[in-house]
């Protein structure tokens, strides 16, 4: 029983940042179609910045409020580059999605290798306050606070997004932009502004999931982003392209699935059992769960 | 809307006015011949013992320089087989990788584990690598576009989590596996015999342009090409647009395992990192650096590619680089800066790649010398 809990709470916690990752994608991806390969590098500059902002930015710290403020740190850092690489990179090529995927490649080879260049491939420590370290105790099971953390960040980032989409303005323009974007511009809307923001918003999400992972994991490495991307594709391909709550759905079942299948089965096994369960999601239902749509 | 081109009706060619054609230079004259002398350098390339220092370290016929130019020779030839489904067919394939590990992998284990020789280890990795891209992407092809892009995806992840995790002890895992050597012909062993495998590397680069060159010489290959510039009207022409893709996917798969075999024998074993979505996004950037869709611009961005991403490590560490401040120094000395920067520029201003230059380079020669005939 202690095992069963402990598993669904680290598998949500796994979820948790697969969900953060992932929600940025399938907004980005439902609105603009653009596939962002440099998401990825959103999430390690956000944990980078929040590395360096622990030890080198007056107010902040490792610990206590001071974390709070290199959390933020590393977001608004994090959100910069996301608009930055909206405006300078994709803007100029947009309906030509196969020019910017193949921009966000380049962009994801090269800023990984950047990172890697300023701060070197190993893993580096990470900073984080010392409750994140210890474990708490729920139904006997003993689970690791950093874990609490993401789920909570994750619950947090869902509820605000879904509140956004849905009471206010821009929140509104963006839905109607993933059922129908040519509608939108023809009311006389600028949609280009909400791919800005909805960038911005992804880009804030994945670097508040590199912060947080980095505190979970305990490490931060220039490579991080890389291997969370592929299974945070796969969620957004699962859940639905556009829609966040297909997004959080899917994460669950991925977080779930991969957590019990590694820890009953061999290890790696977890991961193969989510690619399985992508291909019969797309050979039955091949646009997700919720299909294209943001449902607020 | 394009006219659509059919065989049948085949109308009279309008006469087209003698100052419209291309008269052909003497550059002109030559071109055709360019593969030709290019394939005459690469096999004299051996015999040389010419030194050219800052683009090779040792002679050319040095062991060390022969296995790079065989590296890049191979990449060459991957990169045009990962043409066939990009460039020609319009394919966004995110796993190719995993068709050449296959090749890599397979050989390897079959000589190294199964003690197999060589001339049996490689033709059963290479048809298990082609049946293996026939399967998976008759599952994959099921969708199409961005969706197509994220399922060949995952099953290379899949592939990539099998090496590393290295189930039923097979791959050597992160370790990687190195080939054994009594598995080979004495030919292809030992330092001295390096110039065999730049042989076997220009002769599997030779046979991928030749089989890439006929197939979209084909009436197979038109169609192809009409699937990349619009799927529906071939499906309106009654043709079965999947069965032509899996026919694409299935023969590149082939190429790209028989690529594998071949750097198999060439670096003497396999390692992990071949499986990582990262060798997929390299072959991405060697086709879109060349020049998608043409004959020699997938070719000529693979072996640029391979031998920019072996030297840059040399140039980054050199005494020039190093005098540079700290922060340009640094993301010099990191090869994939250096080539995803370039790649980036690419797109925006060499959308055509390598294989475009040429035209434009001429194109603007053209208008900057003074009183020429004006192209309309």
């Amino acid at each position: 029983m202690d095992a069963i809990i402990l598993l669904t709470l680290t598998g949500l916690g796994l979820a948790a940042l697969y969900f953060l990752v992932a929600s940025g994608l399938s907004l980005v991806f439902g609105l603009a179609d653009v596939l962002n390969f440099a998401h990825g590098l959103f999430l390690g500059v956000g944990a980078y910045a929040t590395w360096w902002a622990a030890g080198n930015l007056p107010g902040a710290g490792p610990d206590g409020l001071g974390f709070v403020v290199a959390v933020a740190f590393g977001v608004a850092a994090g959100t910069l580059m996301a608009v930055l690489v909206e405006l300078v990179l994709i803007r100029p090529l947009y309906s030509r999605t196969i020019e910017q995927v193949l921009v966000t490649v380049g962009l994801s080879l090269a800023g990984v290798a950047l990172l890697q260049a300023t701060w070197g491939a190993d893993a580096r420590p990470f900073p984080r306050p010392a409750w994140t370290r210890e474990v708490t105790s729920i139904f006997g099971a003993q689970v690791p606070n950093g874990g609490l953390l993401l789920i909570v960040a994750a619950a947090l980032v869902l509820g605000a997004i879904l509140a956004f989409l849905r009471w206010t303005r821009y929140g509104l323009i963006i839905r109607a932009g993933v059922e129908n974007r040519e509608m939108v511009t023809a009311l006389g809307i600028d949609v280009r502004k909400a791919f800005t923001l909805v960038f911005a918003i992804g880009g804030a999400a994945a670097a508040l999931a590199g912060a947080l992972g980095s505190v979970y994991f305990g490490t931060v490495s220039p490579q991080q982003g890389g291997s969370l991307l592929i299974f945070a594709f796969i969620v957004v391909v699962i859940g639905g392209m556009g829609s966040v709550v297909g997004s959080a759905y899917a994460a669950v079942a991925v977080g779930l699935l991969q957590q019990f299948v590694n820890y009953y089965g061999t290890s790696g096994l977890g991961d193969i059992c989510v690619v399985a369960l992508l291909a019969v999601v797309l050979l039955l239902r091949p646009q997700g769960i919720a299909g294209k749509a943001v449902t607020a | 809307m394009t006219e659509v081109k059919s065989p049948e009706v085949s109308a009279p060619p309008a006469a087209v006015p003698d100052e419209l054609t291309e008269q052909p230079g003497r550059w002109g004259r030559l071109r055709p011949f360019l593969p030709l002398v290019a394939l005459v350098v690469a096999l004299i390339l051996p015999y040389s013992t010419l030194h050219l220092p800052g683009i090779f370290e040792g002679a050319l016929n040095s062991p060390g320089t022969l296995q790079l130019l065989a590296v890049c020779l191979v990449f060459g030839g991957l990169a045009a087989g990962y043409d066939l489904l990009f460039g020609r067919t319009g394919m966004l394939s995110f796993g190719h990788a995993l068709y050449f590990a296959a090749g890599v992998y397979g050989t390897d284990i079959l000589i190294t584990r199964a003690g197999l020789p060589l001339w049996q280890a490689a033709p059963l990795a290479i048809v298990g690598g082609t049946i293996l891209a026939g399967l998976l992407g008759a599952v994959a092809l099921r969708t199409v576009g961005i969706a197509f892009a994220m399922v060949t995806l995952a099953f290379a992840q899949v592939g990539a989590i099998l090496v590393a995790r290295d189930f039923g002890g097979l791959t050597g895992g992160e370790e990687g596996l190195p080939l054994d050597v009594a598995g080979l012909p004495d030919g292809l062993v030992g330092v001295t015999n390096t110039v065999n495998l730049y042989w076997l590397a220009l002769a599997y680069l030779v046979v991928v342009v030749f089989v890439v060159h006929r197939v979209s010489g084909s009436p197979t290959g038109r169609v192809l090409a009409g699937l990349r510039d619009d799927e529906r009207r071939i499906g309106v022409l009654g043709l079965d647009p999947y069965r032509f893709k899996l026919v694409a996917f299935t023969l590149a798969g082939g190429l790209a395992a028989a690529g594998g075999a071949v750097y198999c024998l060439i670096v003497g074993g396999a390692s992990p990192h071949i499986t990582s979505s990262e060798l997929t996004l390299s072959l991405l950037v060697m086709v879109v650096l060349g020049g998608p869709g043409t004959r020699w611009g997938p070719v000529l961005g693979g072996i640029l590619y391979m031998y920019l991403d072996h030297r840059l490590v040399s140039f980054g560490t050199s005494d020039a680089v190093n005098a540079l401040p700290a922060f340009l120094s640094r993301p010099l000395s990191q090869p994939l800066f250096v080539l995803g920067t370039v790649f980036i520029l690419a797109v925006y201003f060499f959308p055509g790649g390598l294989a475009s230059l040429a035209p434009r380079l001429a194109l603007l020669r053209d208008s900057l010398r003074p009183g020429s005939r004006q192209r309309g």
